[in-house]
């Protein structure tokens, strides 16, 4: 037997490790093993590679990994708040990685690239390009570097379209002549523009399907490297990450009721600047943190629906306060989570993991509309557009047909809310009209606060 | 890479899709945000290709390519793993586990 054969065999087991690793993911009870299955088959992959005999220069292979490292740990240990822009940054390191692979691989093999190689070369670096780039832009927007609105001028799907031909014509011309080494630059620097121009015009709320849909990027051009590299190990794990983010996309967009093509075309933020205007002041009811306390401590269940402006006030941590004072009492406490809360998928159940809440209390929109009209108290915290009855009711709102959570049928709703502005979309949201319904304006952390001193006798 | 080697990479690549698919469908919505972090590194895998890359040191620019590759796939695995494993960490159940 071969060293290459001894590597296949390594890479075989390893990409069994990484099938075992997700499919360990389905329940939170096992899904520590998926981790520990995947570093053990990324261990010996890396272990297997290093015996290739084709291997001189080990001290630079040292070095980088080293040096990777020293990067990565920082990566890993930021808080809970920042993993989406960790993640996008994640994307945008991966997609590089992939891009400069694929262009040494070229200007090795150049003016000699048989045409199927070149075919996939191609596809590898236009997407890790534009993966890379927009990730970067995506991460920018989400740590807030960069304006979270979206950015729109007059003809840029027209723009897009011509970049996208261009890198696709340099494409097929270095297919046919893959001599003309002088235009690969330009294919990469469009696909980089491309990437930019991609993510500029998308808002922050719609940040859930982009970092799902770069993630799909991010593996497909994965794939395309171990097409490159004849590395089935690489056509593997690309796959199965390619499958990950288009499958958390389809669920994103259907959360949004919008096709790939309208987060990535539509620029959402142009609709709702005409869909605001014409509101006019309404009344509304409020109520003090100790009448809240008062309409929770009597009911017998409960549904807190958490939004991305708990996670921005910081209120999670007094919102398991709020359970653990409420559950004392004997009241049943849930928690709903609609798909897009928080800025990327499964971000809200993180947050609120983070601050102690048993996962068996949260439970996802489909399994919680339907008890609503049982529900003595629903508690909106931060939660805006998901909430909004006009999706069901308004076909000129601009979020109708969006699946939202039915808190206006519960009994009492209560909103805690800074001020009667509208929501990240800009959209009116006629749930703060309805009859039972009592606003809670203050900071999310300071009032859940309130309440929980009110609800323990001071002692909060 | 001649046309069988190709036909051989499609089958893998549609197999391995198909699995995908049907493993990643039934991830419980909880745990989408570690999924996410846990496909990341394991997509960071790529780093086979930027080793052999640098390993063979064929040329100048093909070994810097290689080197700051590895480092950024590198830096994508630790932290990726590194943090899924602390978001798992802290998902608990109200229920007592169970022996």
């Amino acid at each position: 037997m071969t060293i290459q054969n001894v590597i296949e065999i390594i890479y075989l087991v390893a990409s069994a490790l990484f099938i075992l690793s997700l499919k360990w993911m389905s329940s939170p009870t096992t899904a520590r093993h998926g981790v520990w299955a995947g570093e053990i088959g990324m261990l010996l992959a890396i272990g297997g590679t290093l015996l290739n005999q084709g291997i001189v220069d080990y001290k630079w292979i040292a070095i980088a990994l080293v040096l990777g490292t020293g990067i990565g740990i920082p990566l890993g240990l930021v808080q809970m708040t920042a993993v989406p822009q960790r993640t996008a940054l994640s994307h945008a390191f991966g997609a590089f990685c992939v891009t400069v692979v694929g262009a040494a691989e070229f200007y090795l093999s150049t003016p000699h690239v048989p045409a199927f190689k070149m075919g996939v070369l191609s596809l590898e670096v236009i997407l890790g390009g534009l993966t890379f780039t927009g990730s970067l832009m995506a991460a920018g927007k989400l740590q807030e570097i960069l304006p979270q609105r979206p950015l729109t001028y007059k003809g840029q799907n027209f723009v897009n379209f011509l970049l996208f031909a261009g890198a696709v014509g340099i494409a097929v011309t270095l297919i046919l002549h893959p001599e003309m080494a002088r235009l690969f630059p330009f294919m990469i620097g469009i696909a980089l523009i491309f990437g930019v121009l991609l993510v500029i015009p998308i808002g922050g709320a719609d940040m859930p399907t982009v970092i799902s849909l770069l993630n799909a990027y991010a593996g497909l051009s994965a794939a395309a490297m171990g097409f490159v590299l004849d590395n089935k190990l690489l056509i593997i794990a690309g796959a199965l990450d390619g499958s990950s983010g288009l499958i958390l996309s389809v669920i994103m967009s259907k959360a949004m009721n919008r096709s790939f093509t309208n987060v990535l075309f539509g620029a959402f933020g142009q609709v709702q600047a005409a869909a605001a205007g014409g509101q006019e002041a309404q009344p509304v009811r409020s109520a003090t943190a100790e009448e809240a306390a008062g309409i929770l401590a009597a009911a017998n269940k409960v549904v807190v629906v958490p939004g991305y402006g708990m996670a921005v006030a910081q209120a999670q941590h007094k919102v398991r306060e709020l359970y653990d004072a409420l559950t004392k009492r004997g009241v049943e406490v849930r928690f709903a989570i609609h798909p897009v809360a928080g800025r990327m998928p499964g971000h809200m159940n993180v947050l609120l993991a983070e601050s102690d809440i048993p996962y068996d209390r949260l439970i996802e929109m489909d399994e919680i509309n339907g008890d609503f009209p049982q529900t003595d108290v629903a508690l909106v915290i931060g939660a805006n557009d998901v909430t909004n009855p006009a999706a069901r009711s308004d076909a000129s709102s601009p979020i109708f047909g969006m699946p939202i959570l039915d808190v206006d049928k519960a009994h009492t709703v209560m909103v805690i809310k800074r001020g009667m502005s509208p929501g990240f979309a800009g959209i009116d949201n006629p749930l703060y009209y309805l009859d039972n319904t009592l606003m809670l304006f203050g900071d999310a952390k300071v009032f859940v606060n309130n309440i929980v001193k009110e609800l323990t006798g001071g002692h909060g | 890479m001649g046309s069988s080697a190709l036909l051989n990479g499609l089958f893998v690549f549609m197999l391995a899709a198909f699995i995908g698919f049907e493993v990643i469908r039934r991830v419980s919505p909880l745990l989408h945000t570690p999924l996410m972090s846990l496909t990341n590194a394991l997509d960071a895998i790529a780093v086979v290709g930027a080793i052999v890359l640098v390993g063979r040191h064929e040329s100048k620019l093909a070994f810097i390519l290689g080197v700051l590759a590895i480092i950024a796939a590198t830096s994508n695995i630790v932290g990726g793993f590194l943090i899924t494993d602390r978001m798992l960490k802290m998902f608990k159940s109200s229920r007592p586990t169970k022996p």
